[in-house]
């Protein structure tokens, strides 16, 4: 049998996993609708509020809809003992950490971004905006998974974590709300937001470059 | 053929030693057994030598692939025992197919099952299988006998006689059962830092 990188090893064992849980894996993707459908219920369903909102309302949807797996993100493998194998012999765990990262974003961030067009549509987003909120959203989404992993990963070991992963997160997330939601409203106006989303992107890659070193060392502190 | 070097190996936690600095060095065909009080240091000598953690002072040198068993089997609760095995063999596969490693642990027909679902004892087993799938000839064994029954023990003995056999190397851990093995044994007693300096 040939031999597999360890990042897509793990990779399939993730998703298979996912898979095996839907309920969980779907929670996000029920979240992101729920509020879609029941904030018109609140504020009454008039479509000029509604427009004016969806920008924001989609965001804040899919930031706390990030929030739900991000306790689970590695405390089961703290568990069971897969974390601690992530570090054997040779291996930095950075492989196994990229593939654990790609995961979750493919799980928690891609069925929103899919289905983002329809919680647009339902919110009377003008049309026109629809492409800049689905590339705010695929630009944006990889840096709240990279935030919300550090959070996960910091309070690890740490008893009562889940309340204490909302305060660590939203701090590090206000700049991309800003960032995406701005974007978002420029295009329903018709105006040119290429400037909010150089922003955005630079912030993601930011994130990407620095995140994951960041990471990987929680980790290994949590496991001594 | 040297396997694993360790010199002076040392490692603190809150600014204390845990355990007395540590050399060893293990050979092909060799076992060192680790011993020691409960909270001696022994898991975590063995975590430093896995790469897990690492050491404070003084180094780990591997001339070869190691495999981890910890306290904990690694083993995903979700997946069948052949899916936790299958993605050990993904890792770098052994000549031994996971229905033989299923066999050779006392797992026969059980490999459909899911993890969750087999005892701790099995899935103590299950955890010892990743051993023989897995192309890794050093062996880093935590307690490998806890939760074992009799026969279960026995069974570690002639696996770990098997590898060595075959130019692997083995350390274990453990406080209370002495393996009963051909190959050639070394111990090592590790004493606690703290204990010393009391």
């Amino acid at each position: 049998m040939a031999k597999t990188s360890p990042f897509l090893a793990l990779l399939k064992r993730d998703i298979k996993l996912s898979i095996r849980r839907a309920g969980e894996t779907l929670l996000p993707l029920f979240f992101l609708f729920a509020v879609v459908v029941l904030i018109p219920l609140g504020v009454g369903p008039g479509p000029n509020l509604l427009s004016l909102m969806a920008p924001g309302m989609i965001w804040v949807a899919a930031l706390l809809a990030s929030l739900l797996a991000l306790d689970q993100l590695f405390r089961g493998d703290l568990d069971d003992g897969t974390l601690e194998q992530w570090f054997i012999g040779p291996s930095s765990g950075y492989a196994q950490l990229g593939a654990r990262l790609i995961s979750h974003w493919l799980i928690s961030a891609l069925p929103v971004i899919v289905f983002s067009p329809l919680a647009a549509i339902m919110l009377h987003l003008p049309l026109e905006a629809l492409p800049v909120l689905i590339l705010t959203l695929l630009i944006g989404t990889p840096a709240l998974s990279l935030i919300g992993s550090l959070a996960a990963a910091l309070t690890l070991t740490t008893r009562g974590a889940g309340g204490l992963l909302p305060i660590l997160v939203f701090p590090m997330v206000v700049p991309l709300l800003i960032f995406a939601t701005g974007a978002v409203s420029l295009a329903a106006e018709g105006t040119v937001s290429n400037p909010h989303l150089g922003l955005l992107l630079a912030f993601t890659i930011l994130n990407l470059s620095l995140m994951p070193i960041a990471i990987r060392a929680a980790l290994k502190m949590n496991l001594e | 053929m040297t396997l694993l070097q360790a010199e002076r190996l040392t490692f603190q936690r809150g600014g204390e030693d845990i355990f007395e600095p540590v050399s060893l060095t293990l050979a092909a065909g060799r076992v060192i057994v680790i011993r020691g009080d409960n909270g001696a240091g022994k898991t975590t000598l063995l975590r430093v030598l896995a790469g897990v953690l690492s050491p404070s002072s003084g180094c780990v040198r591997l001339n070869a692939e190691p495999i981890f068993v910890g306290h904990l089997p690694a083993v995903k609760a979700d997946l069948s025992g052949r899916e936790n095995l299958h993605y050990e063999r993904q890792l770098g596969a052994s000549q031994t197919t996971i229905a033989m490693a299923l066999i050779q642990v006392g797992l026969a027909g059980m490999g459909a099952r899911p993890a969750r679902t087999l005892s701790a004892g099995q899935k103590k087993r299950l955890g010892l299988a990743r051993l023989l799938v897995r192309n890794a000839p050093i062996w880093l064994l935590d307690e490998p006998y806890a939760s074992l029954d009799a026969a279960g023990c026995a069974r570690v003995d002639a696996l770990i006689d098997a590898h060595t056999s075959q130019g692997g190397a083995v350390v274990l851990s453990t406080h209370q059962q002495l393996p009963q093995l051909d190959a050639a044994i070394d111990y090592l007693n590790v004493a606690s830092a703290s204990a010393a300096d009391g």
